[in-house]
């Protein structure tokens, strides 16, 4: 256990270097920077700016710079923001993307598993049918459609819910909703498809041999094998409420990660955009890992290496 | 009212598939006695496990009972509620599978797996049933049976694994057990113990037990009778010396000369039967094994044969044996 | 013979003649066997779903290439004075020309807030997703099925290696890379495009080069790993091993035994892919990461449309339930295929 949770986080601070080198060498390849577009400074005290945050350096030397401060926990100062920390900004932001997203996952998972078993219980049925439908849709419908129809029809049109700001549980409704919908879909699909597989296996003959009812076969028997698939993919999920928000936040007008990732990259925030992308794509890794060892602890057969 | 445990009359089941009706029981009729080894012989698709199945009520999707009357154990199973069969499942009557590999639950502990079945039908408390599943575990010859409790079946032998089965199988005692191709999984060696164990519990248990084999090897040791079947159809049925010394249905002849016989003293060439099984979504109307049987009579295209009884306890379906019966008819007439 | 009452059955002697092979021939009926090909077809055409999908596939694609030829108006023409028209509804300059007896098209999904003809542009849009949605798959084949049967065939630490880069750009936020991908070469990709010897990049447009170059560069993982584990596996069948034993060559075993048994997987798969790239094209674009203006996408159309929701909601619902339309034709119909071609492979 000890040597997997070793490996995995090599490979981690591997893929997360190698995610920061391609973002830093990818962000300079744009012409301009972060100062240009500022037109009321003068060249000369564009220079001082320059020469503060050390971008008058030639590339490859602040990259070091940057790395090694990184490796240190110093993410810098934001460049545009001025006087805030990049690790102020993240913490100030993430928490409003980490609720959004986390409570979409729950809703997703929360509504998706049973979906998708009560679709393989009734296989062929009308129910089936309506749930297919339903999950099909989900996965063809694109985040912005969701988010926008949703906001016409329930905000604009018939304006039973707030369009923008999180400021109340109600306003969570919409993007919530929107940000769900997706892996809700997914999850229906996938655990559906994995119940059938579960229910035609030779166990379940088995437990249904012993005299169970079919509510305990499918309970304690059947669930916990089916459910394997899903926690699978709650690592992927978690990346797409995370980085998916960007939609969502755009749409419903929320201040998270996301909004603040978009707005970094046009405005050349170097320093914010580097943090932004080490931050998220640790805490997936993270989440990653954890779902791996979440795996293990349901299906003992799975050995960690 | 019945002197049988298990007593088939008639069965007809079919499987509604998109392509059509399947039949795959097509009038069998079966019986076992109290303490009796019967053993159910015949090619995959011939309806061996489906008969086991539907005894317990477990026949599969789209599979339904069309006719016939099924007893067990003074239970009528066609008008049984699915509540009764429950309790009548894993406690009067149990089945082990054929692959052992797959037929326990991965995620669970084989104690846990055991003490489920002892939980669900005895009054025993948690820590009692654990007791048991230690004794059972003892009994179908596991060693170090604590160690094995708290272990996974990805961790067990497949001979270990097919011993767990026969343990939950007998948790409760039950008088009539199913064993399906308990052993075709296994490797030769592994064979002989588990026929071996089976048959000891027997003795020391007094249950039935019907055994569905597609190998004359295994029946012929262990078995009291052997129903042989051939596409849905019961073709013959008799003792096991009946059976092997008798053979009156030319598939269960075909089937003994494709074993080979180590007492034979020369080289004798085995003989394979011909030709493929009968499609059962449009089964022929005559003899289902017509098509593939060396002596097929015109007859035999067009219509079943009944029944003839050869001894009290053997009967076989075989216009040969009519055949024989009008020849001799005709010289009486004569 | 005459036709016999099964209940007073008389047996004759001629019943217990020895029957002839041909008369035992005659039960057994085998059903002829069918090929690969004609199998999956005969499966698919009888699939409702994936047909009825294939043909509103059929439908928009027509919308999308042929009829903008005919169209009488053009997708980047401003009409003076017709702007934010409701649907079918005409300008006062348009009124009076019908009124003088002209023929005026009508604006059916209205006009733009640039007197745009709406009905054009969404087609056009739907014409530039579609685009997308099929190089960016055939792109995505390319690298994926060649990676994957590479890495898959020689194994070893060939195999390793592959797969360990492949495990690493999965493990990759893959939304930040592509915002931060396309962003970033949007600049250069427009130099480039003005330099001697790449205006044909302006043609197409520095955009939607990034896009291809974003898929080109991330999206394959999926395609190869499935490629790999389908190439692993017919490498052990039985088939392929008795194929080397009777001295095939390498060239041939690939040729005969892994791509004829890969090339349901590779339809389906890529089948797939075409929805998920013009998901993403239309993301993108709904960003404003996409094609660049004039030039419409169905992203850029619904991203536009939302500004006037409350007045004008057709500008949004028009791209953004055609869109919808297209994902879950292609989505269906790709499902249909994997049905046909491989009835076990699920997911």
């Amino acid at each position: 256990m000890i040597k997997y949770i070793g490996k995995r986080v090599i490979l981690a601070a591997f893929t997360i270097f190698l995610v920061a080198t391609i973002t830093f060498f990818l962000m300079n390849l744009v012409p301009g920077g972060p100062f240009i577009s500022e037109k009321s400074i003068s060249a000369q005290a564009q220079a001082a700016l320059k020469a503060k945050y050390g971008l008058d350096q030639p590339l490859i030397v602040q990259y070091k710079n940057y790395m090694v401060n990184a490796v240190q926990g110093d993410f810098g100062l934001s460049l545009k923001q001025r006087g805030r920390t990049v690790a102020e900004i993240i913490s100030s932001k993430f928490p409003v993307s980490a609720k959004l997203g986390g409570l979409s996952v729950l809703l997703a998972l929360l509504i998706g598993i049973p979906l998708g078993s009560i679709a393989a219980m009734n296989r062929g049925k009308w129910i089936d049918q309506v749930i297919i439908v339903i999950a099909t849709c989900g996965i063809a419908f694109p985040s912005f459609v969701i988010c926008t129809v949703g906001l016409y029809l329930f905000g604009v049109y018939l304006g039973w819910l707030p369009t923008m700001g999180l400021t109340t549980p109600i306003h969570y409704i919409l993007p919530v909703f929107a940000l769900s919908f997706y892996p809700m879909a997914y999850i229906t699909r996938l655990m559906r498809s994995s119940m059938l597989d579960v229910i035609g296996q030779d166990y379940m003959r088995t437990a249904r041999a012993k005299g169970l009812s079919q509510f305990v076969s499918l309970f304690k028997h059947a669930l916990r094998n089916a459910i394997l698939p899903v926690v699978t993919y709650v690592g992927p999920m978690l990346a797409y409420t995370l980085t998916g928000s960007l939609i969502v936040e755009k749409i419903f007008v929320i201040p998270g990660l996301g909004g603040q990732f978009v707005s970094s990259i046009i405005n050349r925030d170097y320093t914010v955009i580097m943090g932004t992308t080490i931050f998220l794509a640790t805490l997936i890794i993270v989440m990653n890992t954890l779902v791996d060892i979440a795996y293990k602890l349901i299906d003992p057969r799975i050995q960690l290496n | 009212m019945n002197e049988y445990l298990v007593d088939v009359r008639n069965e007809r089941l079919s499987f509604f598939t998109p392509a059509g009706e399947v039949k795959a029981l097509n009038d069998v009729s079966l019986f076992v006695r109290q303490g009796e080894v019967l053993g159910i012989v015949g090619e995959s698709g011939s309806g061996k496990s489906v008969t086991a199945y539907s005894l317990m009520g477990l026949t599969a999707h789209p599979g339904r009972l069309v006719g016939g009357d099924l007893y067990f154990n003074g239970h009528h199973i066609n008008e049984m509620k699915e509540r009764d069969m429950r309790k009548m499942r894993g406690n009067e009557v149990s089945i082990i599978f054929q692959d052992p590999m797959t037929s326990l639950n991965p995620v669970y502990t084989i104690g846990n797996q055991i003490v489920e079945v002892i939980l669900l039908h005895t009054d025993k408390n948690r820590q009692q049933a654990h007791e048991r599943a230690r004794e059972l575990l003892q009994l179908v010859g596991i060693n170090e049976p604590d160690k094995r409790l708290k272990q996974y079946p990805h961790e067990l032998s497949g001979g270990m694994r097919q011993r767990v089965m026969i343990a939950i199988a007998l948790a409760c005692e039950p008088k009539l057990l199913l064993a399906d191709e308990p052993t075709t999984a296994l490797d030769v060696t592994i064979q002989a113990q588990i026929l071996e164990l089976m048959m000891d519990l027997k003795k020391k248990l007094g249950m039935s037990i019907i055994i569905i084999t597609h190998d004359l090897g295994v029946v012929a040791g262990m078995c009291d009778r052997i129903a042989v079947m051939y596409a849905g159809k019961v073709v013959e049925c008799g003792t096991t010396d009946e059976i092997f010394y008798h053979p009156s249905h030319e598939y269960t002849k075909g089937l003994l000369q494709s074993i080979p016989n180590l007492n034979e003293r020369e080289h004798k060439r085995l003989v394979p039967i011909e030709g493929m099984p009968v499609d059962m979504l449009n089964p022929p109307k005559g003899c289902p094994f017509a098509p593939r049987c060396g002596s097929c009579m015109k007859i035999c295209l067009k219509q079943m044969p009944d029944y003839t009884q050869l001894s009290d306890t053997h009967y076989s379906a075989c216009w040969l044996l009519d055949k024989a019966k009008f020849e001799s008819q005709g010289d009486v007439q004569a | 013979m005459s036709e016999k009452n099964p209940i007073s059955f008389q047996l004759t002697v001629d019943d217990f003649l020895p029957a002839s092979d041909a008369e035992k021939q005659n039960l057994v009926q085998m059903r002829p066997s069918v090929g690969f090909w004609k199998d999956a077809m005969r499966r698919l055409l009888k699939n409702k779903v994936a047909m009825v999908s294939l043909v509103v596939i059929l439908v928009i694609m027509v919308f999308s290439f042929l009829i903008p030829g005919i169209y009488p108006y053009k997708y980047e023409q401003q009409i003076q004075g017709s702007e934010f028209l409701q649907p079918m509804v005409y300008s006062p300059q348009e009124q009076a020309r019908i009124d003088a007896g002209e023929k005026v098209f009508p604006h059916i999904l209205g006009t733009d807030n640039m007197g745009r003809d709406y009905a054009i542009r969404v087609m056009m849009g739907s014409r530039i997703s579609l685009l997308v949605g099929l190089i960016a798959s055939a792109i995505i084949l390319v690298i994926g099925s060649v990676f994957g049967s590479v890495a898959g065939f020689f194994g070893g630490w060939l195999d390793l290696i592959m797969m360990r880069i492949v495990d690493i750009i999965y493990t990759v936020p893959d939304i930040l890379l592509i915002v931060l991908i396309s962003f970033s070469i949007k600049k250069p990709l427009e130099n480039l495009a003005e330099t001697q010897g790449f205006q044909w990049l302006q043609i197409l447009g520095p955009n939607l080069i990034s896009i291809f170059l974003v898929f080109a560069l991330l999206y394959w993982v999926g395609m190869a790993r499935i490629v790999r584990s389908q190439v692993l596996t017919l490498k052990q069948n039985e088939y392929v091993t008795a194929a080397r034993a009777l001295g095939a060559s390498n060239g041939r075993i690939i040729r005969k035994h892994l791509l004829t048994n890969c090339i349901g997987t590779l339809i389906v798969t890529t089948t797939l892919q075409i929805p998920s790239a013009i998901f993403t094209e239309s993301f993108l674009s709904f960003l404003g990461l996409g094609v660049a203006v004039p030039l419409p996408s169905l992203g850029s159309l619904a991203s536009d449309g939302l500004n006037g929701l409350n007045t004008y909601p057709y500008l949004l619902l028009a791209p953004a339930l055609l869109i919808c339309l297209i994902i879950l034709s292609f989505n269906l119909f790709g499902d249909g295929l994997r049905d046909a071609f491989d009835p076990k492979m699920k997911s």
